[in-house]
C-alpha cells in the first residue's frame, strides 16, 4: 500500500482542522507499521482515512491511497465496500461499543462471513469455530453474548471479526489501550502469532512507545497532522532524527533501567484550526532556529529508508 | 507528620445490588470484597506505590485511607490517630492535612470556575487569610506546580488549558493547604506521554521540598519505579507483595508480580524478553478463589495453594510476600 500526499480535513463551524496534512508512506506486504503520536496528532484520522470511514464534517481533500493497483480515494462507495472488511479490516480500542450486545459471539462472525461471501451457513459456522480456536477462545462459548465475555476476550473477538474474511491489511487503532497490562501482553502476543499465521500486513496505531518497540518493523511518528519521521524500528530508537521523536523517547520510562532521568516537552501541540507557518514543532523544539518558524520542512529521505521532516536534521 | 500512615487489617465490602425478586428468593446478601484485610505502613516523606489491575481494590484503598469511604473493618492511623474514630468536626480539621488527586482532571474541576477560584476554594472553606493573602497563596501554589506566570492562568477556565495543565491545577488546589499526605490515584494515566514526566517530577519536588508523603495508585510499574520508594502489589483485595524499590524490582518473589513485570512493554527494540504470562484474567471479587486468590492462574500452583491462604511473610527486613512458594518463578 502506498499513501501519497494524503490530506484529511474536518470542516467544522470554527474552521478547517487539518487533521492529516500531506502524509505519504509505503507499507510492504507482511510488514508491521507502528504509527505513534499523542492525542490529536491525526494518527486515528489517518487510519479511518485508509478505511474511507471519515465521519462528516471530515473529508479526504487530496492525495492517493494506492492498494493493489487501485486508488481507494477515487473508488466509489459500492466498490469500497468490497474492500472494506474483506481486504482491509480494522480493530478499535473499545470492543464493547463495537459488538452488538444482543447478538451471540458466533453470530457476529457468521454474519460477517455471510455478508461478504457466498457460502452456506454451515460453512460459515465451521469457519467461525476454527477462528475461535485460533483466537484462544473455547468453542463452547460460540453461543455466549458479549456481556458474558471479559474485556480481553471481547478484544479477541474483535480481532477474530477482523480476520474472518482473510484480509490482507489490518489497521489496529489502540487495540490494547482499554486493557490491563497482563491482558494487553496476551493480546499483543496473539496478534504476533496471528500475523504470521494469516500472513497479514499490519498498521498499529498507538501512543505507547513500548508497544511499537516490541511489535513494529517500521515506525511513523506523527505530530500535529504531519508525519515527521519514518524509519525502521531499530534506527529510530538508536538515533532518532526528528527533535520531536527524540523528546518523545526521552519522556518514556523504561522499567529495565535502574537509573533514568525523564524529560518532558514544554508547551502543548498547536491548535490545528489556525494556519501554521513553519515547522509545527518549532515552538516546543529546543533546537529551533529562525528558519524553522518561517519555512515548513518537507519530509525527505536522508538515507535509505529513513525519512525526516526537519530543517536541521534533513 | 512524624509517624506516617499505618493501615491495619483494612476491609471494605460492598453489598451486591439485587433485584426485588432475587432478594425475595435468597436471603443471603453477597458482597464484593473490594479490600479484604490489608496492612501496610507509609513512612513520612515516602512515595508509596500501590499497584494493581482494574478490580484489585487499589482505588477503594485510596479512598479509605483518607476516609472518603467508611471501612467494613480495620484502622488507618494517621500520625498516630485512627481517622475512623474522629467525629465530623475533628475530621473536617483533619482534612486539611490530607488530599486526593484523581485520574480525570477535567471531571475534578468545575468548568464554570476559573483556575484562581478553584485553587482558592479550599482556603475559603477553611477560612484562611483575607482576599489579598489568598490571592498571594494561590499565586505561590500555581508557581510551585509550574503554571507560571500565575497571572496568565489565574483567570483562565479549565477548557482553555491542556490536560497536563488541568492536572497541575488539581495539584495546586491540593497543596494550597499545605497537606502532609496526598493520595494520587492514577494522576498521569490520562495525560499525554510527553507530559507525564512533568507531573511525576512535580510529585518528587513536593516530597523533597514540602515533605509531602504520597500514596501513588497506579497500574503502571514503569512509572512506579521512577518515583516510588516502596511498592505494594494488590490482587483481588489483598496485598501479595510489598518491598523497597531496588529489592522489589531486582528480585520479585510473587508469581503475579513476575507476571506483571514481564508484561510491561519495553521501549527498546533490542530487548526482546520471553514473557511469562498467566492464563486468563482477574476473576470477580464477589466469589474470589479459595486459598491463594491467584492460584487458578498461577503456573506453579499446587493443592496447598487452593486450600491454604498464604499470609505476608518477610523475605528480608523490607520485603514481604504472600506466597507458599516465593521466588520460584523469576524474571529471565
Amino acid at each position: 500500500m502506498q499513501v501519497e500526499n494524503l490530506k484529511t480535513y474536518y470542516f467544522t463551524k470554527q474552521g478547517v482542522v487539518r487533521a492529516v496534512d500531506n502524509v505519504s508512506f509505503e507499507i510492504y506486504e507482511g510488514e508491521t507499521l507502528g504509527l505513534v503520536g499523542e492525542s490529536g496528532c491525526g494518527k486515528s484520522t489517518l487510519g479511518f482515512s485508509i478505511m474511507k470511514l471519515i465521519p462528516p464534517p471530515g473529508k479526504i481533500v487530496n492525495g492517493k491511497i494506492l492498494f493493489k493497483g487501485k486508488d481507494l480515494v477515487e473508488l466509489p462507495e459500492n466498490e469500497m465496500r468490497k474492500i472494506r472488511g474483506k481486504r482491509i479490516a480494522m480493530i478499535f480500542q473499545d470492543p464493547m461499543t463495537s459488538l452488538n450486545p444482543l447478538m451471540k459471539i458466533g453470530d457476529h462472525i457468521v454474519e460477517t462471513i455471510l455478508t461478504h461471501e457466498n457460502v452456506t451457513k454451515e460453512e460459515a459456522y465451521t469457519r467461525a469455530k476454527k477462528l475461535l480456536d485460533d483466537l484462544g477462545i473455547s468453542r463452547e462459548r460460540i453461543n455466549d453474548y458479549p456481556h458474558q465475555f471479559s474485556g480481553g476476550m471481547r478484544q479477541r473477538v474483535m480481532i477474530g471479526l477482523a480476520l474472518a474474511l482473510n484480509p490482507d491489511l489490518i489497521i489496529a487503532d489502540e487495540p490494547t489501550t482499554a486493557l490491563d497490562v497482563i491482558v494487553e501482553a496476551q493480546i499483543l502476543d496473539l496478534m504476533k502469532k496471528l500475523k504470521e499465521a494469516y500472513r497479514l500486513t499490519l498498521i498499529l496505531i498507538t501512543h505507547n512507545i513500548g508497544i511499537v518497540a516490541e511489535m513494529a518493523d517500521k515506525i511513523g511518528v506523527m505530530y500535529a497532522g504531519k508525519l515527521v519521521e519514518l524509519s525502521k524500528t531499530l534506527p529510530i530508537f538508536e538515533e532518532p532524527l526528528h527533535p520531536y521523536t527524540e523528546a518523545l523517547l526521552d519522556s518514556v520510562p523504561n522499567i529495565k533501567l535502574s537509573e533514568q532521568t525523564l524529560k518532558w516537552i514544554p508547551g502543548s501541540p498547536p491548535n490545528l484550526l489556525n494556519p501554521i507557518k513553519g515547522c509545527r514543532f518549532a515552538p516546543r523544539c529546543k533546537y529551533a532556529e529562525k528558519r524553522c518558524f518561517e519555512e515548513e520542512p518537507k519530509i525527505i529521505e536522508v538515507e535509505k529508508n529513513r525519512f525526516v521532516a526537519c530543517h536541521l536534521r534533513g | 507528620m512524624k509517624a506516617g500512615i499505618q493501615v491495619e487489617n483494612l476491609k471494605k465490602y460492598f453489598p451486591v445490588q439485587k433485584s426485588f425478586l432475587e432478594a425475595l428468593i435468597s436471603r443471603k446478601t453477597e458482597y464484593v470484597k473490594a479490600v479484604d484485610g490489608i496492612t501496610f505502613k507509609i513512612n513520612p516523606k515516602e512515595i508509596f506505590g500501590l499497584v494493581g489491575e482494574s478490580g484489585s481494590g487499589k482505588t477503594t484503598t485510596g479512598k479509605l485511607v483518607i476516609r472518603l469511604l467508611e471501612p467494613t473493618d480495620g484502622k488507618v492511623m494517621f500520625d498516630g490517630i485512627n481517622i475512623f474514630e474522629l467525629d465530623q468536626e475533628e475530621l473536617r480539621k483533619f482534612r486539611k492535612r490530607m488530599q486526593i488527586i484523581f485520574q480525570d482532571a477535567t471531571a475534578s474541576l468545575n468548568p464554570r470556575m476559573t483556575v484562581g477560584e478553584a485553587v482558592k476554594h479550599p482556603l475559603e472553606i477553611h477560612e484562611i487569610g483575607d482576599e489579598k493573602e489568598r490571592k498571594e497563596m494561590v499565586f505561590e501554589a500555581l508557581e510551585k506546580v509550574g503554571l507560571s506566570p500565575p497571572e496568565a492562568f489565574y483567570n483562565k477556565y479549565p477548557h482553555q488549558l491542556s490536560g497536563g495543565q488541568r492536572q497541575r491545577v488539581c495539584f495546586a488546589r491540593a497543596i494550597i493547604l499545605n497537606p502532609e499526605f496526598i493520595v494520587a490515584d492514577e494522576p498521569i494515566a490520562m495525560i499525554d506521554v510527553s507530559l507525564r514526566a512533568q507531573i511525576m517530577d512535580l510529585m518528587l519536588k513536593l516530597r523533597n521540598e514540602r515533605n509531602v508523603t504520597f500514596l501513588y495508585i497506579t497500574h503502571d510499574l514503569a512509572t512506579a519505579k521512577y518515583i516510588c520508594d516502596k511498592i505494594a502489589i494488590m490482587y483481588l483485595g489483598k496485598i501479595v507483595e510489598i518491598g523497597e524499590r531496588e529489592e522489589f524490582y531486582n528480585d520479585p518473589q510473587h508469581p503475579y508480580t513476575v507476571a506483571l513485570l514481564s508484561s510491561v512493554p519495553i521501549p527498546d527494540p533490542k530487548y526482546r524478553p520471553k514473557k511469562i504470562l498467566p492464563k486468563g484474567e482477574i476473576p470477580s471479587p464477589i466469589n474470589p478463589p479459595s486459598g491463594c486468590r491467584f492460584h487458578p492462574r498461577c503456573p506453579i500452583a499446587t493443592k496447598k495453594c487452593s486450600q491454604e491462604e498464604p499470609t505476608l511473610k518477610p523475605i528480608s527486613k523490607t520485603h514481604y510476600v504472600a506466597c507458599h512458594y516465593p521466588g520460584k518463578i523469576t524474571l529471565s
